[in-house]
């Protein structure tokens, strides 16, 4: 019984890891590869640890694979973020197919902090084809001295 | 072909298919996301061999390893973000 169910976790979970695997080459930006990839990967390493529990099915052995479990799913959505966070920063190119960069024209280029307030957004947004670099010059001196007096 | 030589066959084409993309992607980014995925593999890899090899100690193995790819993929995206300008 156990046997079975330590093969089905163990099928499930390299299943989908094979998915984020496909999904990382076949996906057309970083943005859509990194949905991918971090949710289907973590979801394939949890069902693995969860079969390593169930195949011992000692105590210790499943607290430490559930800590494991814990762990991945605690830093994957904050390391994708990041990760995501950094490609936006570094102007990586979003797919041509998108239709909507909520983003734009929020963030101050120079102090990566969010700038733009959301009642200016079709302000920043009908302001040009400056875009993402014009990101208003009202707000840019303030937060960067906040920015400043917290670093 | 037992079910555990099936979950390392799938593991093993997965991580190839991450490194195709860690050669080829276009950009930093790409490559990271690429990295963090084969390490995300690499514990599931290591859980695996824990049922192969009856051994629970791998665990502790793959506790480590999910820590410190962790905490590359952080010192990654603040390379990519900041660069060498800021800390």
């Amino acid at each position: 019984m156990t046997a079975w169910a330590t093969g089905a976790l163990l099928l499930l979970g390299a299943i989908f890891a094979l998915l984020a695997a496909v999904g990382i080459v076949r996906m057309p930006d970083v943005f859509t590869r990194l949905h991918a990839s971090t949710k289907s990967a973590t979801l394939g390493a949890g069902l693995s640890v969860l079969a390593v529990a169930v195949h011992f099915g000692r105590l210790e052995v499943a607290f430490l694979a559930l800590l494991v479990v814990a762990f991945l799913f605690l830093t994957a959505p904050v390391a994708s973020h990041m990760i995501g966070r950094a490609a936006y920063m570094a102007g990586a190119r979003l797919w041509e197919g998108t239709v909507l960069d909520e983003l734009r024209g929020h963030y101050d280029l120079r102090t990566h902090e969010l700038a733009g307030r959301p009642e200016e957004a079709p302000a920043a947004e009908s302001d040009g084809e400056a875009g993402r670099s014009g990101s208003g010059p009202d707000p840019g001196p303030a937060i960067a001295g906040d920015a400043s007096r917290e670093r | 072909m037992t079910t555990i030589d099936a979950a390392f066959a799938l593991f093993g084409a997965s991580l190839l298919l991450a490194f195709g993309r860690l050669v080829r992607g276009p950009s930093l980014a790409d490559r990271v996301v690429a990295l963090d995925l084969m390490a995300t593999i690499a514990v599931a890899m290591t859980a695996t061999q824990a049922i192969a090899a009856d051994a629970a100690v791998y665990l502790g193995a793959a506790l480590a390893l999910a820590l410190v790819a962790f905490l590359g993929t952080i010192a990654y995206a603040r390379y990519i973000e900041w660069g060498r300008t800021r800390p």
